[in-house]
């Protein structure tokens, strides 16, 4: 156990050296590969750039791959150097050195990682707030609004298994496809007539939950970008949550208008028999029944369809 | 010291006390897993009947021709029955009445009868739930299978939707529910009194029925797919959860049984480490496993009765109709992702802690070096279950619940990652300038820390809101905790099985094999569950059958992996048994050359342990030290005892 000071001072000289060389490969790695995320992968990452959220989403999806790289190859880089130098012999049967800490490797270790981990938290509430709740589903009355006077507003209504969109700029229209102009800023009050929904227009980067009687209001606004979007439920919900998706359809803004106009007018027969444009929807009293508003609930606000 | 607690006198039944005017009675019946079963069957007929007498036509759904009091109440005769059956309260009954039960004779050996009865040898215990986690994990495996199977296509055609529910709820609730002892339950029960040096466990009628618990629990979940299974998947979210049949209630009860098995199983781990260490096995000297389960064992304590509560509740909303689970007469669906999640973060913890418990635990013997920073390496385990407590709301992030408060549990959930990377930091620092010895146990050790760094990562894009707000819910997320917890835990399992088979079994398992195995589940664990992050990042939510034509492709590509990683793990399983049963090739008595406390007692393990209680001179990790010295003495003089433990005396 007990070594002279020479060795000590030999053995200090010799984890300087391989410390170095850990460090030179990582570091030619992490750069080479820092490069490729940032420049060429990174345009083409999900979920593309259709509106301003998904936008945000990606470039956060770009950062946090860009910070993830040197931590890989830390441990990549090191593992591999060790598994190749201090592997035992055939035959070797001896242990290693006698190591039980090292005060200054161990307090780097602490300080980096909670600096790297604060940091990663501050960037990721900044993102959130600067992007007013970054599509997710912010509740009844989000703190963070994008600053458009009057968004378009839609009502996502979820139930098993299907969505329907709800017009109250339109006459209160329903329509069973989501159209939506472009560079608009777009108002997603989610709930759900049954049990809980999620809605993931992905393309849009919208996620929010769809929750029975409670409002989920999300914001996005699209770009110049036209084109189709996907739109999924993304909480389980029952035996056919696989097949509860559909799709919508960024538009030029005359598009939207003349599809909206067009859809009210057909709708018109039917939208004066709906009820006026309600935030919530209450369910079946049992929950269980799946049915519409059954005039027999005790709780029900809103009329039968 | 008053009274005498210290475990140094041993076990013996109170032979004085005669005296007393105790009456001593032979067991008439004692039971096994077979009349559990019969007693089981005929409670649960007994509860049946019941339930339709006093609440027939009480039902959920009208005119569905089932009564969910009836299938409750069936369930919980049931386990009435089942435990009768096993006698597990022959004991309790008889001492009520006054009576002295005799123990039956230990054998010096574990017998393979023994096995199938309610033991109290935490020994048998170990094996009893080496290998029912065993077989837990290979059905929920062979389901797995089951959801790849559908996915070879964008639509469906091997299973109808509401079969494929079911399968995806089925898996990932046995794997959810199980896995948890799957550490805690082998390694604890049998390493525990070994490495700490104590003859028993704490409390051995908590041990045996936390392990009887497991197997009812086990039976009622997988009889959910003959009764139209669970569509709830196994976060049963209300109200979809009040929506469901009979198979909703059948998760209900068996995750309530589970629950009552983790319960009782932590506190029997926590009073055994803190009460039965031998002298001299200080807080800094024990051995890593035990920290890990200590912590799992009180995280587990204070999270489990939640979720007992949470089941609770949507047992009366589906059974008598009470309304707390959703929205409608004052009750909230969010209720009950409040109490799921309150248990559920903390769950996945305890499902990781074990695991790198253990992985910590073997490294040093591998890489014949001391553990590096040790006390760091204990600090993180509990950073890690102390925080697991505070993050539970990153789950419902898109919710829009308390969305203002997002930024806070944002933080949380990235605080982990420093108590988690210390296990990094310790495992780098010990296998520095060791001599490494791959063998097979390593092999799987070393897979751990490459398989836990890409969940480890990919929980940072998950903690962080902007970036969750594009994964959540998605495939992202599933591979994610497939990594941490399959890459994780159950390569921990694998090298701790093929690891302690010699001083279980005294038989060795086959190294060629292993090392076949072992590359077999590692390539195809990766090429699995990587492109699956992939599928995730292009869209496709969890838990469909249907997904987007352009990426059948990756589906393809991921399906044919998982086949093939449920090769591997067959050649590894068929590796065990065969060893066991077929070449039983002895093995030295410490192949590997550890130090650890429970390698020196040889194999079979005495039926007491330990002669004497051991006095306990230094760590187990002295690897590397010229003139170590035996880790105990076991066979103290008796000043020594009195030295070691303390002045107080």
């Amino acid at each position: 156990m007990a070594i002279s000071q020479q060795e000590l001072a030999e053995r200090k000289a010799d984890n300087r050296r391989r410390g170095w060389q850990i460090f030179a490969i990582w570091l030619v790695l992490t750069v080479i590969t820092d490069y490729l995320v940032w420049f060429v992968w990174g345009p083409h990452m999900p979920p593309g750039t259709m509106t301003t959220t998904a936008a945000a989403q990606q470039f956060d999806f770009k950062f946090l791959t860009a910070m993830v790289v040197p931590v890989l190859f830390m441990v990549w880089v090191y593992g591999g150097y060790v598994l190749v130098n201090f592997r035992a012999k055939p035959g070797d049967r001896g242990d290693g050195i006698v190591l039980t800490g090292n005060r200054k490797i161990q307090g780097i270790w602490y300080v980096a990682s909670t600096v790297m981990v604060l940091f990663l938290a501050g960037f990721g509430t900044f993102e959130l707030i600067a992007n007013n709740g970054i599509g997710t589903g912010g509740g009844p009355s989000p703190i963070w609004t994008p600053s458009a006077k009057s968004p378009l507003v839609i009502q996502v209504i979820a139930q098993q298994w299907r969505f329907t969109y709800r017009w109250p700029q339109f006459g209160g229209m329903e329509t069973t496809s989501l159209d939506l102009p472009t560079n608009t800023t777009v108002k997603f009050d989610v709930t759900s007539l049954d049990v809980i929904h999620d809605f993931w227009a992905y393309q849009l980067g919208v996620k929010a939950d769809a929750n029975p009687g409670v409002n989920n209001v999300a914001y996005t606004t699209t770009t110049s970008q036209v084109g189709r979007f996907t739109v999924r439920c993304d909480e389980l919900c029952g035996i056919w949550h696989g097949a509860m998706y559909n799709y919508g359809h960024v538009v030029t803004r005359s598009a939207f208008y003349n599809w909206a106009h067009q859809m009210q007018v057909q709708n018109a027969g039917v939208t004066k028999l709906l009820p006026p444009f309600s935030l919530t929807y209450t369910p079946s009293y049992s929950g269980a029944g799946g049915g519409y508003y059954p005039s027999y609930d005790p709780n029900g606000s809103t009329q039968t369809y | 010291m008053a009274v005498e607690m210290t475990p140094v006198s041993g076990v013996k039944s109170p032979s004085g006390s005669r005296a007393d005017g105790l009456k001593f009675v032979k067991p008439w019946f004692t039971g096994n897993f077979f009349t559990a079963l019969i007693g089981g069957a005929i409670g649960y007929a007994f509860g049946h009947w019941l339930g339709n007498a006093i609440a027939s036509g009480y039902t959920v759904t009208i005119n569905s021709g089932y009564n969910d009091v009836a299938t409750y109440l069936s369930l919980l005769f049931g386990i009435v029955g089942w435990f009768v059956g096993l006698g597990a309260l022959n004991y309790p009954i008889q001492k009520l009445l006054g009576l002295e039960p005799l123990e039956p004779a230990k054998s010096e050996k574990r017998t393979f009868w023994e096995h199938w009865t309610y033991s109290t040898d935490h020994k048998v215990v170990g094996v009893q739930y080496l290998f029912g986690m065993l077989l837990y994990f290979l059905v929920a495996g062979l389901l797995a299978l089951g959801i790849r199977t559908e996915l070879l296509s964008p639509t469906y055609h091997i299973w109808a939707p509401e079969t494929y529910i079911e399968i995806v709820g089925e898996h990932g609730t046995m794997m959810m529910m199980m896995m948890t002892s799957v550490v805690m339950g082998p390694f604890g029960n049998f390493l525990i009194p070994l490495m700490i040096g104590s003859k028993k466990m704490a409390f051995p009628r908590l041990e045996a029925v936390s392990f009887w618990f497991t197997v009812p629990s086990f039976l009622i979940l997988l009889s959910a797919l003959w009764q139209g299974g669970f569509q709830s998947g196994w976060t049963g979210y209300a109200p979809l959860s009040i929506q469901g049949g009979p198979g909703q209630s059948d998760y209900d009860v068996a995750f309530m049984l589970m629950a009552f098995s983790m319960i009782l199983a932590s506190i029997n781990m926590t009073a055994t480490i803190i009460n039965y260490r031998a002298p001299g096995m200080r807080w800094s000297r024990m051995p890593i496993l035990a920290w890990g389960l200590i912590t799992t064992a009180f995280t587990m304590l204070l999270s489990v009765p939640v979720l007992i509560d949470g089941l609770y509740v949507m047992g009366l909303d589906r059974a008598v109709r009470t309304a707390m689970l959703y929205a409608g007469h004052g009750g909230s669906s969010f209720l009950w992702e409040n109490l799921f999640w309150f248990f559920g973060h903390p769950e996945v913890y305890l499902l990781a802690l074990p695991g790198f418990a253990l992985t910590t635990e073997l490294l040093p013997v591998f890489a014949r070096k001391p553990i590096f920073a040790y006390k760091t390496s204990a600090a993180g385990m509990i950073g890690v279950a102390t925080l697991s407590f505070f993050v539970w709301q990153h789950h419902l992030f898109m919710s829009g619940m308390n969305p203002d408060m997002r930024p806070l549990f944002m933080l949380t959930t990235e605080l982990i990652s420093i108590p988690t990377g210390f296990l990094y930091l310790v495992a780098m620092g010990t296998l520095w300038k060791g001599k490494i010895r791959l063998e097979v146990p390593m092999l799987f050790l070393l897979a751990v820390f490459w398989n836990f760094l890409w969940g480890g990562v990919t929980g940072v894009y998950n903690s962080d809101v902007p970036v969750d707000a594009l994964v959540h819910g998605s495939f992202f997320v599933m591979a994610h905790f497939h990594f941490t917890i399959m890459g994780q835990l159950m390569f921990a399992v694998f090298a701790g099985v093929y690891y302690y088979v010699p001083l279980l079994f005294g038989v060795k398992m086959n190294d060629k094999l292993g090392k076949i195995s072992f590359w077999i589940i590692f390539i195809s664990f990766n090429s699995t569950f990587l492109p699956l992050f992939m599928i995730g990042l292009l869209g496709q939510p969890r838990r469909v059958f249907e997904y987007a034509v352009r990426l059948q492709h990756l589906n393809q590509w991921v399906t044919v992996s998982a086949y093939v990683l449920g090769f591997g793990i067959l050649l590894y399983v068929i590796n065990l048994v065969w060893s066991l049963a077929v070449t039983r090739t002895p093995s030295e008595p410490n192949p590997w050359e550890s130090q650890g406390l429970e390698w020196q007692v040889g194999y079979p393990v005495p039926k007491d342990n330990f002669e004497k209680i051991p006095v306990v001179l230094r760590s187990p990790y002295y690897y590397g030290y010229e003139n170590p010295g035996p880790i105990a003495d076991l066979d103290p003089s008796a000043e020594r005892v009195a030295v070691v433990s303390g002045g107080d005396e």
